[in-house]
């Protein structure tokens, strides 16, 4: 278990295997993880927490469902368009899934353009990540009126479990406030990338730090873990 | 890792990380009061959480004038003491001393334990205060508002919580809610920098495992708390629409006053969950910081490496990984499957052991030690006592079946004061009579300080060791009056008397401290950088108090792990952790 390697450059710290590797390597000089940059460490942390905040919604809004002696309103019906005289069931739902999950590939190219330092492409694609966020929370917006114009309110609905309504607009409400800022950060980034601020070293307004075009790849990081929880959101309330 | 020897690894070199330029404030405002240097944020968390703790124990006084004396001396009316336990125990638990040891002590003492210059973040550390101050005043502000503060108890149980029977329904439990959203959004600003900072911002040399233990349990209380205060964030949210929009998440079908209310099929269990989800690893994450803390005061004060020191880290580690799988002991009255109980119970009893291991080891530290009683030993020494006598109360609670009839009385009362009011508390006391010195340059008074502890330590005996008694006696707590009851001797009147008078006692004796803190400010013994001749890096800076970025031109280098004490060979009795290791003569060594 104990393996030692001879090599004398290695770090002493990082010479065993085994569980004593494995710790040394945690316990590592300076850094726990080498290479990575103190914004991205904690944007890390930040969705590990945030992960906490989404899956204490979501396991809540099951137990609310599953405890609920009153029968729960059929998610096909409920969230149904009539288009052209034929009620199309979750069609809605799955445009929206479809436009925040191209975000994600716009995002994760905006990423790849960042890291090469063309910046300009990198900022174009995070403008179309953020209108593509913004139809997203747009459609949100639509639904919500919609469902309001049929009778849905927080404490009650036509249809059945008071808690539909309640745990609908609580949870797709706190998922597109999360949407909604990474639209306004994405902009200011992408601002910022078009004037030349990363190049050129230019405080910010607020921190007066020098950012860099990792700045691009932290908010890319928020956004693909916004478009996850949607994920997790679309299955347990829209396909349950 | 050779702990104790004089050899060192040097690391790698800094070449590879270029530091980041640190702020500096241009004028007085951004100097010291919308500050981003560490250690003035963390001067302003621990004032305004003193001034805070100061309210609720202003509060304590006058629960216990109307529990001591319920017919002369009532000054308050039954919803005020419903009031007055409900802001007692928040304010306590989370706004003084989640506030005081991590903002406070996490703030001062973890860049100058690591050996970097800032937080990595120091606008969103300003941020952190500042929201945490606004969360401070809009929970104050509830005395003022129509109804007053909220009286649903600290643990702000649904259904009675937003009823309209219970004291300060309107608008005090809105404040109390919004309060603690504001304060969970404030603490994860601060939280992220106390954890990337001991992560990816120490000095060169100092490994996790050469880390000071203060800064080990504060690190692990912070991971712990932004996973544990998103369950009370959700909890509060949720409560807070049940009471504004009319949602039915915690509130069930009732009858209140007499009518139908428009509530329907919620679960006030599932609001016991996410609060007790919070509420169990909040213990940890107050005593784990308090657990660090006085490690580093007892190896310092008794001039011995603190005994097993990779014990007490992994202690740390898996006292916090458990305390997120107990939650559930705090709900056996609720009624659980039994199954459920066995699990809860036998997790809570596992930590009994990590928990005596680092009892043990302080033992040991101090076992044969060269013990100074200076004020933060005597306050070290009185933290062990006091949390053996409010761990081993832990065990009787932990275990469902004891726990059914001993809930709701004052024996429960007793085992969390002791365990996480006094016990902490304590700890606080030593750590500011210990690092006082570094933040001012000036010794607290002695006397004084050993005047102060002894009224604290034997007056905090006084309140809470009886309370156990009265809990065993079946007093129960939350009670207004209790008077004369066939079921209770006299004699548990009487001890409520000496309780409530020792209480007294205990309060004013913090005036003592407050004044030798102010009054040493100017008029103390200068302290000299290391007055405790301690090894940890934060006293070997080059200027004391230290000045912004904490360590002159260049970041010091750290060659042993923090308990160089009484080290054989050694020139001095202690060896800093950043001091050049004695060339060593060996054999095959090349000269």
């Amino acid at each position: 278990m104990d393996r030692i390697t001879e090599d004398k450059n290695v770090h002493p710290g990082m010479q065993h295997g085994g569980w004593r590797g494995f710790v040394a390597d945690w316990s590592s000089d300076r850094r726990a993880f080498r290479d990575v940059s103190w914004g991205k460490a904690m944007m890390w942390i930040f969705l590990l927490s945030d992960t906490f905040v989404f899956s204490c919604f979501l396991i809540s809004y099951m137990t609310v469902r599953m405890s609920t002696v009153v029968p729960w309103p059929n998610p096909s019906e409920v969230f149904a368009l009539t288009i052209g005289g034929t009620p199309l069931p979750l069609i809605l739902i799955a445009i929206m899934t479809f436009v925040l999950i191209s975000s994600s590939g716009t995002m994760a190219m905006a990423v790849n353009f960042a890291q090469r330092r063309e910046g300009a492409r990198s900022a174009y694609l995070m403008l179309a990540t953020a209108a593509l966020g913004a139809t997203f929370v747009g459609m949100q917006a639509f639904e919500w009126s919609k469902l309001i114009h049929e009778g849905v309110r927080p404490w009650g609905n036509p249809w059945g479990a008071p808690q539909f309504g309640s745990t609908f607009f609580m949870i797709t409400g706190f998922h597109g406030t999360h949407v909604s800022f990474g639209v306004i950060f994405m902009i200011i980034v992408a601002r910022k990338v078009l004037r030349g601020d990363y190049e050129r070293g230019r405080r910010g307004f607020f921190t007066s730090r020098r950012g860099n075009y990792e700045s691009v790849e932290i908010i890319g990081l928020y956004w693909h873990f916004v478009d996850l929880v949607w994920v997790f959101i679309f299955a347990f309330f829209y396909l349950w | 890792m050779g702990e104790a020897t004089l050899e060192s690894h040097e690391g790698v070199g800094s070449a590879e990380f270029p530091e980041v330029e640190l702020y500096h404030a241009t004028n007085w405002w951004t100097k010291y009061v919308f500050s981003q240097d560490a250690k003035i944020i963390a001067v302003q968390y621990s004032i305004t959480a003193l001034a805070a703790g100061f309210v609720a124990l202003v509060l304590s006084w006058l629960m216990r004038l109307q529990l001591g004396f319920p017919d002369s001396l009532s000054i308050i009316d039954q919803n005020q003491y419903y009031q007055v336990i409900t802001m007692h125990g928040m304010i306590m638990v989370v706004y003084l001393l989640t506030a005081l040891l991590l903002g406070g002590f996490g703030n001062y003492l973890i860049p100058l334990m690591v050996g970097a210059r800032d937080m990595v973040f120091p606008y969103l550390n300003m941020l952190s205060y500042w929201t945490y101050l606004l969360a401070v005043l809009v929970l104050l502000a509830s005395f003022f508002v129509p109804g007053g503060p909220t009286g649903a108890g600290w643990t702000l149980y649904p259904p009675q919580a937003i009823l309209s029977g219970t004291p300060g329904r309107d608008f005090g439990i809105v404040l109390m809610l919004v309060s603690l959203i504001i304060f969970i959004i404030g603490f994860t600003m601060g939280g992220l920098n106390y954890v990337v900072t001991v992560l990816q911002a120490r000095a060169q040399g100092m490994t996790m495992m050469r880390l000071p233990l203060t800064v080990w349990g504060i690190f692990t209380a912070s991971v712990m708390a932004l996973l544990a205060f998103p369950a009370l964030f959700v909890g509060a949210v949720m409560l807070l629409f049940d009471r504004l929009l009319g949602t039915s998440f915690f509130m069930p079908a009732l009858v209140e006053m007499g009518q139908r209310s428009d509530y329907n099929g919620g679960s006030p269990i599932l609001f016991q969950h996410m609060f007790w989800f919070f509420g169990h690893p909040e213990v940890y994450i107050v005593a784990l910081p308090a657990f660090g803390i006085v490690s580093d005061l007892i190896a310092t004060h008794a001039r011995r490496n603190i005994f097993g020191y990779r014990m007490m880290v992994w202690a740390i580690l898996i006292i916090g990984f458990l305390s997120f799988v107990v939650w559930a002991h705090h709900m056996y009255v609720s009624g659980m499957h039994p199954y459920f109980g066995f699990f809860f119970a036998t997790t809570t009893l596992i930590i009994a052991v990590p928990t005596a291991i680092k009892v043990y080891n302080w033992i040991l530290t101090l076992w044969r030690g060269d013990i100074h009683l200076t004020v933060p030993m005597l306050f070290a020494i009185g933290f062990i006592v006091t949390f053996v006598n409010g761990g081993l109360t832990g065990l009787f609670l932990g275990n469902a079946v004891v726990d059914v009839p001993l809930s709701d009385t004052m024996f429960v009362v007793a085992h969390f004061h002791m365990v996480m009011g006094v016990a902490p508390i304590l700890v606080i006391f030593g750590a500011i009579y210990h690092w006082y010195p570094k933040v001012t340059g000036r010794m607290l008074n002695e006397p004084l300080g050993k005047f102060h502890f002894w009224v604290t330590f034997i007056g905090s005996y006084l309140v809470f060791f009886p309370l156990h008694y009265l809990g065993l006696m079946g007093v129960p707590r939350r009670y207004y009056a209790i008077g004369e009851m066939d079921a209770l001797p006299l004699s548990t009147g009487e001890l409520n008397q000496l309780v409530s008078v020792a209480a007294f006692v205990v309060g004013f004796a913090q005036l003592v401290f407050v004044f030798n803190m102010v009054w040493s400010l100017r008029n103390g013994t200068p302290s000299g950088g290391n007055p405790w001749r301690a090894t940890t890096l934060e006293w070997q800076t080059p200027e004391t108090p230290p000045s912004h970025g904490n360590w002159g031109k260049d970041l010091p280098v750290v060659h042993r792990w923090a308990y160089g004490y009484s080290v054989p060979g050694a020139a001095q009795d202690f060896l800093p952790q950043n001091q050049p290791p004695v060339v060593q003569f060996t054999r095959g060594a090349e000269p």
